[in-house]
């Protein structure tokens, strides 16, 4: 129940992509039968992933080697090619690292950044936004869920703001996309990031919309591959899949996300309503369907993932424990709780192939892992104790 | 990520809880970096008659907790004052190198309680930290 950090590929994906493991090993440039076979293909998987988030058209999407380099490739991209326009970003404080990171290096590059804050429940303040935008300001960076607490932004309204300063929207959708339908047209975006493997499709391969018109520079060059935005030969197998995936989850996204939504709500019921001092990270209802971000006082949240991990359960935490950097996820940290409190923070994102047997024993297993860590933990107050 | 001697000292924790009539009791970490261990003593003719442990952390704050009672108890304080951090990680298969420092405070937590019962006694005992 990590579905956030992998997920299966779907067998019709690996179905898909097989040949251009084998027999189809064309290379989409080449005039000969093979490369023009191998180009359809590749026009083929760019339609399906163009329609999944209703783009006007198949060419803006432009195929990278997934989420990071598509988060990079819309921020330095659009910030380089804008300098004359403005020197000035902004972004959230609930980003992903691919998204932090190249926002923080290019402060060294004589940009500014500004990080916009959330409420409790992860929701940006507009307000903020607002008041943060200046006619310097190029580029406006916003996750559309939050992976790690579910919440899912007001991007049509995130939008109108940011197009009435003349600024780019970048929309960070890895989380959502494949999961909740996503309107690049409808809701006013700009560029949006999406990644193969969190829609069940391969590793590796993931995509940047550009709008028509949206001026940017690309990280990679060479032989001008994807229109030049992204050169180097087309990874094949891995865009067939991701178009395949892309396929299916638009096919099978309503009944799937209302499935996962029924069940993810029994496992955020059950995993706070009979344990004592639990909470729910993020916002109840304007969340993605698969995710349940809980906390529980006075325990960590890696000893929690151990005891899961022995009874052959997956989950995350937010905890420092389970980071390179020794610090608990800013994510929670920027919904206001303490240190201690996001050490406690416990993650479940299900999946395809999740039931609710596996929820169930999910529910029965928590208690007595919290019990007993309360036990161990010198935090736990008296009146708790057995 | 741990070894199977972690795992099990993580599943199975020995000497946990409180000793409430402690001769000597030291607290290291804070809940604010994720590690908070508490080790409780019990002293009898200069050696530790019991040792006990509460910790709030990751599961090798934990398991080095375990170990160290495991090390400290039947000692006298001289060597139980000799027990390194170092000490309790080898005895455990060794630690993640990014757990060596955040998680591996139980033996801190051991001397800390040590001097606490030293001190108590008014510092008869000599014994370098």
């Amino acid at each position: 129940m990590d579905h956030a950090a992998g997920k299966p590929v779907d067998p019709r994906a690996i179905e898909a992509m097989l040949p251009y493991m084998k027999s189809s090993f064309g290379n989409p440039s080449s005039l000969n039968a093979p490369g023009q076979e191998a180009k359809r293909a590749l026009d083929e998987a760019r339609k399906k992933v163009a329609d999944l988030i209703n783009a006007e058209r198949a060419e803006s999407v432009i195929f990278t080697s997934g989420a990071t380099e598509s988060n990079n490739l819309a921020i330095k991209g659009v910030a380089n090619r804008n300098k004359d326009r403005g020197t000035r970003i902004i972004t959230s404080r609930i980003e992903h690292m691919s998204v932090v990171n190249p926002v923080k290096f290019l402060t060294t590059k004589g940009f500014e950044a500004a990080f916009i804050p959330v409420d409790e429940y992860g929701f940006l303040s507009l307000e903020s936004l607002e008041k943060e935008l200046s006619v310097k300001t190029v580029l406006v960076s916003i996750v559309y869920a939050n992976g790690e607490i579910g919440t899912i932004e007001p991007i049509r309204e995130i939008s109108n703001i940011v197009h009435n300063n003349n600024s780019y929207l970048h929309v960070d959708a890895t989380a959502a996309s494949g999961l909740i339908p996503i309107d690049v047209r409808g809701e006013g975006i700009d560029l949006l990031t999406i990644s193969s493997n969190d829609m069940y499709g391969p590793k590796g391969i993931g995509a940047l919309y550009m709008k028509e018109g949206v001026r940017i520079e690309p990280l990679v060059q060479g032989g001008g591959q994807e229109r030049g935005f992204r050169s180097g030969t087309e990874n094949m197998p891995c865009i067939v899949g991701f178009g395949k995936a892309a396929e299916i989850a638009k096919q099978e996204m309503k009944r799937e996300s209302e499935r996962l939504t029924q069940l993810r709500n029994g496992l955020i019921q059950g995993l706070t309503e009979s344990i004592p001092h639990a909470f729910l990270n993020g916002h109840p209802t304007k969340r993605l369907p698969d995710n349940a971000s809980v906390r529980y006082s006075f325990i960590e949240g890696e000893s929690m993932l151990l005891s899961l991990d022995m009874m052959g359960v997956a989950a995350s935490s937010g905890s420092a424990c389970t980071s390179k950097t020794l610090e608990p996820s800013h994510v929670l940290l920027a919904t206001g709780l303490k240190h201690e409190e996001a050490h406690g923070s416990l993650m479940f994102t299900l999946g395809r192939e999740n039931t609710q047997e596996e929820v169930d024993y999910v529910i029965g297993l928590m208690p007595s892992i919290v019990r007993r860590l309360r036990a161990i933990s010198p935090l736990t107050p008296k009146e708790l104790k057995e | 990520m741990y070894t199977d001697k972690v795992m099990e000292h993580f599943k199975n924790p020995q000497n946990m809880g409180e000793i409430p009539d402690a001769d000597g009791v030291g607290t290291v970490g804070n809940p604010v970096c994720g590690d908070l261990m508490t080790i409780y003593i019990k002293v009898k003719d200069n050696k530790l008659a019991d040792v006990k442990f509460k910790t709030f952390g990751c599961g090798a704050a934990i398991a080095t907790s375990s170990m160290t009672t495991e090390l400290a108890k039947g000692k006298t304080l001289e060597e139980a004052m000799k027990i390194t951090r170092a000490d309790v990680a080898a005895s455990l298969g060794g630690l993640p190198p990014v757990k060596m420092h955040c998680s591996n405070l139980a033996a801190d937590a051991l001397h800390v309680a040590i001097n606490d019962y030293l001190k108590k006694q008014g510092g008869t005992v000599e014994v370098k930290k």
